[in-house]
């Protein structure tokens, strides 16, 4: 059995699982209008204020030889460390990375003294390794918005095969003008806080964000949750590169692949929903097919943007606290529904009893992944 | 035990099909020039090829020649079918497009059909797209071509219900350029096809190793 263990949650909203989850409880949300320095305009934008990232900068050794990314990639693997006390030294854990552009902010010259090698994200990775003395080379996984859940999906798996007991899932990506170029060019950033699933939304709001979670075989270490991943799949549209299925047909291959008959005791789907008229379109269209349409479905979207390679990490984190705690947490910015797919939305914080829960995502490239968890 | 059952090689404008180089160009062809001679050799017509970056015109190029005359898309699951690609470079040749596009604030263009490139894992999609392949997926990306790593994950992709898998290399970094993809199937390796390798690290690197280039 593989099992879900320590974790840490680097955004906005806090520096650990924790004060995420309080926020996140207390309907506190990470994105705001904000100047950024590239542009006279303003962005709606989920992003770490420097000046919080100042204060924990003495827990890293030689701090101003990291990059951005490697600072909160490091505290966040860091925190990990300490509270599962496994030894990243150790021939049987792997660190497996998730991101989508790692390091981008050295093509914007944004530092003096880094090598800017370290935009190879091969790189950055092994600046991670060295940094932590990791026994393996990380493995580097960059598969647009599936990466994280992914990740995590492989780590699953690698730990199955035999060759490692304890996979620490990292994903990370920071707000570069890079990205929010990109995204405004395709017209699909809001200028407003996102809502995913609504009838008034108009696109999302980029965030930045980095969260680890260990995945283990270890029973001792299964303790934060005592819950496992049952099942988890990836598939492709094979529909368009920028465009997802109107029909939902890789999410809803992955939901078919990874849900047994009996879905009564899923609590909930953390969806994707990043509040793109066309994203939040399709997955309403895979859920109701795959006959989900009375399981509560949020997205977190609405507290953290879009965090991209981070997202499936850190919403997978944060679906495992909701459980915990028994109470679904609300998926912000919805008010009316606008999907065609009948699904039923998380309204507001409520108390379930429950015992597992979907997450999904899908991304540019036609990718969509999905896992199941549930409690021992 | 699982079978490599194809695969092609690109480099220094060479093009190799298991183990045979089949068509070549000039070494001092730039790298659009010899994508654009491969094409034609490929004698494909795919309107979508010419809107693609590099990297997904030669992923493109290098998977056509590896599935050519084989059996692979019909003898095979689609939905059953993996791809899983690597490379170094993540999408940085592209990324450093975008980036010169939004440098100079007086004269920016960023554009949403170069920015959707900036993700390596649409080479995957566009294979995806190209061959109805909607089976499982992953990017990875490692300092070097890393046998170890593809042949380990398809193996817990197989265990995991996968049939049959797209798999390999596809690096535009700057003037270098490389691909190579190698198909495998789940099926028991015989040697009555002297193409065909057993799936383990080591027939990987002998494939990865084995063309002998002209130039």
């Amino acid at each position: 059995m593989i099992f879900t263990s320590y974790n840490n949650i680097i955004s906005p909203l806090g520096f650990s699982s924790q004060e995420n989850y309080q926020a996140v409880s207390n309907s506190i949300i990470g994105v705001k209008k904000l100047k950024l320095p590239f542009s006279q305009d303003e962005f709606c934008v989920a992003k770490i204020s420097d000046d919080k990232i100042k204060t924990h900068l003495s827990q890293i050794t030689n701090a101003d030889t990291h990059t951005k990314l490697e600072q909160l990639s490091i505290l966040s693997i860091q925190d990990v460390l300490n509270q599962s006390g496994i030894h990243p030294k150790d021939n049987r854990t792997l660190l497996i990375y998730s991101t989508t552009k790692g390091n981008i902010d050295i093509l914007e010259n944004a530092y003096k003294n880094i090598d800017n090698k370290r935009v190879y994200l091969s790189a950055f990775a092994k600046h991670l390794q060295s940094y932590f003395q990791l026994a393996h080379t990380p493995v580097v996984l960059s598969n647009a918005c599936i990466s994280g859940i992914l990740a995590i999906i492989i780590a699953k798996r690698f730990i199955e095969q035999g060759n490692y007991d304890n996979v620490l899932v990292c994903g990370g990506d920071i707000l570069s003008e890079f990205t929010i170029s990109g995204f405004k060019s395709f017209n699909a950033l809001s200028n407003e806080p996102s809502k995913p699933f609504d009838a008034n939304r108009v696109g999302i709001n980029l965030g930045e964000a980095v969260s680890t979670i260990l995945i283990t075989n270890q029973k001792e270490l299964a303790t934060p949750y005592n819950t496992q991943i049952v099942s988890g799949s990836s598939a492709n549209d094979a529909n368009h590169i920028s465009g997802p299925s109107r029909t939902g047909d890789g999410l809803f291959q992955c939901l078919t692949q990874i849900l047994d008959k009996n879905t009564n005791d899923i609590g909930f789907i953390s969806a994707h929903g990043t509040a793109t008229p066309f994203n939040d379109e399709m997955e309403s269209i895979a859920f109701d097919r795959a006959g989900l349409n009375t399981i509560p479905v949020n997205s977190l979207k609405g507290y953290y943007g879009h965090t991209l390679g981070a997202a499936g990490v850190l919403e997978t984190v944060l679906s495992l606290e909701s459980m915990k705690h028994q109470r679904l947490i609300k998926s912000e910015g919805f008010e009316t529904k606008g999907v065609t797919g009948n699904i039923t939305m998380v309204e507001s914080h409520q108390d379930k009893i429950f015992s597992s829960f979907v997450k999904t995502a899908s991304g540019f490239g036609g990718c969509n992944a999905a896992a199941l968890f549930k409690k021992i | 035990m699982d079978t490599i059952t194809s695969y092609a090689h690109i480099k220094h404008n060479q093009v190799s099909v298991n183990g045979e180089i089949i068509f070549q160009s000039y070494p001092s062809l730039s790298l659009p020039e010899f994508l654009s001679e491969a094409y034609k050799a490929l004698g494909v017509s795919y309107p979508k090829f010419h809107k693609m970056d590099a990297q997904c015109k030669l992923g493109f190029l290098c998977t056509e020649f590896t599935l050519n005359g084989t059996s692979f898309l019909t003898e095979n699951d689609i939905t059953k079918t993996a791809i899983v690609l690597s490379n170094a470079a993540s999408s940085l040749e592209t990324d450093r497009v975008h980036q010169h596009s939004i440098d100079d604030k007086s004269n920016y263009f960023p554009s949403p059909a170069v920015f959707v490139y900036t993700l390596p894992n649409i080479t995957i999609g566009e294979l995806a797209i190209k061959h109805k392949i909607t089976g499982e997926n992953a990017f990875f990306v490692s300092e070097q071509f890393d046998a170890g790593l593809l042949v380990n994950y398809t193996e817990t992709l197989i265990q995991s219900g996968t049939e049959a898998s797209v798999m390999g290399w596809v690096e535009v970094d700057g003037t270098n350029f490389e691909a190579f993809i190698f198909l495998a199937e789940k099926q028991k390796y015989t040697n009555k096809n002297a193409i065909f390798k057993p799936l383990n690290k080591t027939s990987v690197i002998t494939i990865y190793n084995q063309t002998i280039w002209t130039h």
